[in-house]
């Protein structure tokens, strides 16, 4: 316990300037690693509200929504080849995962270095469900992209899977309770993920505004629930037979 | 009234230490946590048994040298309270309570109850102060302060450095600290000239030792001062800047 902790040796070398490139330097201290997770957490917490209302073409029928997928496949073609725009999406939301799940496991193994000994008695005042499992759900989430991409983008779970059918591959995936029941707790992981995160970029961020701060907290709501609402949504329909 | 002590004894920053339990009996109830601590020392040494070390000064709770989890909560059950005027009323006879030291890699213990807190020392000694060309006092009134400013940069002031932000941090993070030290100064036009190199320089000590912020706000609800976590925001702002202004002059 506390005879593991030992005191800092270091005489603190003056912060080297110019050596490495600023934006290096800026994610090598743990509040620039903060800023990665803010703003690759802001980049995929916009597209997933965008994803989310796209699906909603779930409810206008098989040509809609697969007629949305098609643009989907020629956004700013003929500018770039067919499917280039979606790449460019693809490359800028894989990398805000990666450097998002970066940036959090290294800032996790150097917060376990500075607190070595745990409290035998601890009562915790302010921290919520949502702020004490980020980890966890962001690790289901990890998981759940895995899975999602397999199921519905390279339709590993299903034999009949048609890129230019979205909904039915969608209907197909939503009829097995078991995929549906995957899709919903990843969903209602996501919602305690962005409850925590949408409030916490803010203080991140440095946006912070006495005036406008309680607002912050209301934001974070608003979008975890427009969000888990919008998605458990789909599966539910299916499962209920709304979209079949 | 009759109380019992859990207690974390350690002879020195090496050895085991562990818990022991002490009776606390018959004890004022207008004594406070600290108090009772004396009274209860007092009997140890009679007894020869060594007497719980623990840090104090003030006891007013305006000095920051106490600082002491009990019961798993820093400085005590009371909000915006240093352990220091916890009194006993607040439990009832024959309540066991349970002291532990402040516990972070950067407070290293020394000895019981007493942590090392020369970090904050080093944080402060990276940028918390103002340069000034010593001579005659300068005229105060030439620089004026709107109130609303002045007030924010008073209640960052209200900081004691009695570390109960870093104790209460699941992170073991100092950033409540080290932005109230940086806010007092920055936001005041005193001490724009050094606002970016102090913000970055106390920054870098900062995380030298302690954690980063997961913005749980257990700090803030530990803070025997009240101090608001919204200076770390103000901290988190004035970093992102002074990246690029420092890059700007280099
Ligand atoms: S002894 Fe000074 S604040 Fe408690």
């Amino acid at each position: 316990m506390a005879d593991t902790q030992q005191k800092p040796t270091a005489t603190t070398p003056p912060p080297k300037q110019g050596q490495r490139s600023w934006i290096a330097e800026f994610y090598g201290s743990a509040l620039g690693k903060k800023y990665a997770m803010a703003i690759t957490g802001i980049v995929l917490l916009a597209y997933v509200v965008v994803h989310m209302i796209g699906n909603l073409k779930l409810y206008q029928g098989p040509e809609e929504i697969n007629a949305y997928a098609e643009w989907l496949r020629q956004i700013a073609y003929p500018a770039l080849p067919e499917e280039g725009g979606l790449w460019i999406f693809r490359v800028v939301l894989g990398g805000s995962v990666l450097i998002h799940i970066h940036a959090a496991y290294a800032l996790w193994l150097d917060n376990r270095r500075k607190r070595p000994a745990k409290y035998e008695k601890r009562d915790y005042v302010a921290v919520n469900f949502a702020n004490r499992t980020m980890r966890w759900t962001g690790i289901i989430i990890a998981l759940f992209i895995i899975f999602h991409v397999a199921d519905l983008t390279l339709g590993a779970t299903n034999p009949d899977f048609d890129h230019a059918d979205v909904y039915g591959n969608i209907v197909a995936s939503f009829s097995d309770p078991l995929i549906a029941g995957i899709y919903i707790v990843a969903n209602l992981a996501l919602g305690f993920h962005i409850f925590h995160g949408a409030w916490s970029l803010f203080q991140t961020m440095g946006w912070n505004n006495r005036r406008f701060n309680h607002w912050r907290r209301y934001l974070a709501v608003a979008l975890a629930v427009v969000v888990v609402v919008g998605n458990v949504s789909f599966p539910l329909a299916v499962l209920t037979g709304v979209v079949s | 009234m009759d109380l019992t002590l859990r207690v974390w004894r350690q002879p020195s920053p090496d050895a085991p230490g562990s818990f022991e339990t002490y009776p606390a009996e018959d004890i004022d109830e207008h004594a406070s946590l600290l108090e009772m601590l004396d009274i209860v020392n007092d009997r140890l040494t009679e007894q020869g048994v060594e007497p719980i070390a623990f840090d104090s000064d003030c006891r007013e709770g305006i000095c920051g040298t106490c600082g002491v989890m009990v019961d798993g909560k820093a400085h005590g059950p009371m909000e915006n309270t240093a352990a220091c005027q916890v009194h006993l009323f607040n439990y009832r006879d024959g309540d066991t309570i349970t002291l532990e030291p402040w516990r972070a890699r950067g407070f290293p213990l020394r000895k019981d109850l007493i942590v090392d807190r020369s970090a904050f020392d080093e944080i402060i000694s990276a940028g918390g102060y103002v340069s000034v060309n010593t001579g005659s006092a300068p005229e105060a009134n030439l620089t004026p302060v709107d109130k609303g400013t002045a007030d924010l940069a008073f209640d960052a002031a209200a900081c004691i450095g009695c570390g109960a932000c870093v104790a209460a941090c699941p992170n073991g993070a100092a950033h409540l600290f080290t932005s109230a030290k940086l806010s007092q100064l920055n936001m005041l036009p005193q001490g724009q000239p050094e606002r970016y190199a102090r913000t970055q320089r106390m920054v870098t000590i900062m995380e030298e030792y302690f954690g980063s912020c997961t913005n749980y706000g257990e700090c803030q609800a530990a803070c025997p001062q009240d101090i608001s976590i919204d200076f770390i925001a103000m901290m988190n702002k004035d970093y992102r800047k002074s990246k690029f202004r420092n890059r700007r002059a280099s």
